[in-house]
This record gives structure tokens, C-alpha cells and sequence, in this order.
């Protein structure tokens, strides 16, 4: 596994980039990560990446987006204006999980 | 030297820089459980992947977008010679599809399969992808066809165009037809 350092920190990442390591991620982490993709972080997304970590670890796997928009208290419209085009994996990637492998 | 944010050797690529003219339309043109949902599914998926995205409901696809059928639609495996049980390698006798009753219990059956697969509900699934920005389409043909207006149609729906108006629409773009 690739590593790459983030926020002067070391974390384990896949193949296109995403961490592999759950406890690697702290907020510090996932700033850096939002800004490497151009995203400057609020208080909508970090209600999103909140909730997107703690479903990952009771569920053990990442949520699809119906699920985010539906319990996370954050809407469709609002998911794809926080975190434009591809909001699924994009708050994947910042959360520090593994990319969606749902289909709805 | 160190900066405080170094880079990761690897971002992954979002296709945020690229200019994609990547356009998809998808005609659904059956109203019947089992096949409203592969567009469905498809569409909420390419808008997922930030995709502009466009649903034509024609004929029987117009029940998907239609206030009195949307929450109705059914499913029958009369004519599905391919039907078995979930799982089953036993062929469902196409007499019994013919049943009454058969087609209630059917429906509700997929209804369960698919809300166990967390999946959601026609209306709700076609308000999510009008609220992800996908553009619905009502066809005029169908619409003259059943006595309808665009007050008949849920809110979502941008228009009632021609097939004419769908081809300008849909140039550039993939159709796939359902």
C-alpha cells in the first residue's frame, strides 16, 4: 500500500488515493484532503463527514448518498452543492473511508 | 524542506478539471415495477458520477412521473418465462401469473426485495433524482395519447415535449433506451 503524508502526517492509501486506515483520520487530515481537491470545509460538511464515519464504523461499509441525505439531516441538493459532481465519493474521500460500492 | 501540508503522492481523480461534455438520456418506456427501475437506477447512478442527465417517460414510463400511478406501479411475471423464486431454479407456471390476486402478491413481493436492498420507493427514488439534478421529460404522444395535462405530472417534471423537441435534446448525448 502507498503511503502519503497529510498534514504532516503519514496515512496508508489506496491505488487512486483514498485512506485505507480508519484511525489514521483526524480532522486535521481531512481538511488537508478537502483542500486538495478544492473544497474549503464547513459546518454542512462536517456534519456530513461526521455522520459518513460514524455509519462506517456500525455499518462496515460506506453509505450510498439516499442513506447520507436521510439520516445525516443534510438534503440531496445540499449533498451535491457541498460537494459538487461526485458527492458520493468525494465525502468518502475526505471522511477517511473506503469509496461507495453501492448502486442507490 | 517541510511544508506543513505536504502533498499526498496520490489525489484521486474526480474529472473535476476535465470540461466533460458527457451528457446521458434515457428513454423509460414501461410502467411495470421490474422495469421502471433500470433507468431509475442508471440515471441516480450518472448523476452520482456529476453527469447531466435526462429521463424521457414515454407510454407506459409515463405512470413514473404521473401523481395518480407513481406510487402504484405493478408487477406481473405473465409473459416472463424467465420468472423463478428469489434464489429458486424452479420456473413459475405462467398459468398461475394469471391468478387473481397473483399479480398483488407479486408486486408486494418486489416491493420487499427492493426496500430490503435499502433501494427506495418510485416516488421517492424520482424525487431524489430530480433533486440531484437530473431533468425529467413527459412525452406528448403519450400524454394526447391519455387524456392528460402537466397538471397530471408530478412537479418535477420540466416539460411536455415531442419526440422532435427529444432528438434536439438528446444530441451529443448516450440513449439508452428502457
Amino acid at each position: 500500500m502507498p503511503t502519503a503524508t497529510i498534514s504532516g502526517q503519514e496515512v496508508t492509501v489506496d491505488d487512486e488515493g483514498f485512506m485505507t486506515e480508519y484511525d489514521q483520520w483526524n480532522e486535521d487530515v481531512a481538511a488537508a484532503l478537502a483542500s486538495q481537491i478544492g473544497i474549503d470545509l464547513g459546518e454542512g460538511h462536517w456534519q456530513v463527514i461526521k455522520f459518513l464515519r460514524e455509519d462506517y464504523k456500525e455499518q462496515g461499509e460506506t453509505p450510498m448518498l439516499r442513506r447520507v441525505a436521510n439520516m445525516s439531516g443534510v438534503s440531496t441538493k445540499e449533498l451535491f452543492l457541498l460537494f459538487p459532481k461526485k458527492p458520493a465519493k468525494k465525502m468518502a474521500y475526505i471522511a477517511g473511508v473506503p469509496k461507495p460500492h453501492g448502486c442507490v | 524542506m517541510t511544508t506543513a501540508q505536504e502533498a499526498p503522492s496520490i489525489i484521486p481523480d474526480f474529472g473535476d478539471d476535465e470540461d466533460t461534455d458527457r451528457k446521458i438520456c434515457f428513454i423509460a418506456s414501461k410502467g411495470t415495477l421490474d422495469m421502471v427501475y433500470p433507468s431509475l437506477v442508471m440515471a441516480n447512478a450518472a448523476l452520482g458520477e456529476g453527469i447531466e442527465t435526462h429521463i424521457f417517460f414515454t407510454f407506459w414510463g409515463l405512470d413514473i412521473i404521473t401523481k395518480k400511478h407513481q406510487d402504484d406501479l405493478q408487477f406481473t411475471w405473465m409473459g416472463n418465462t424467465a420468472m423463478h423464486p428469489p434464489g429458486g431454479k424452479v420456473h413459475m407456471p405462467q398459468g398461475a401469473a394469471g391468478l387473481p390476486g397473483m399479480t398483488r402478491i407479486a408486486t408486494k413481493m418486489m416491493k420487499r426485495q427492493i426496500a430490503d436492498l435499502d433501494v427506495p420507493e418510485v416516488p421517492e427514488f424520482v424525487q431524489m433524482i430530480s433533486d440531484a439534478g437530473g431533468h425529467l421529460w413527459a412525452c406528448k404522444m403519450t400524454v394526447d395519447m391519455m387524456g392528460l395535462t402537466k397538471e397530471d405530472m408530478i412537479d418535477e417534471v420540466e416539460d411536455i415535449i415531442s419526440a422532435t423537441d427529444f432528438i434536439e435534446l438528446s444530441e451529443g448525448a448516450q440513449v439508452i433506451f428502457t
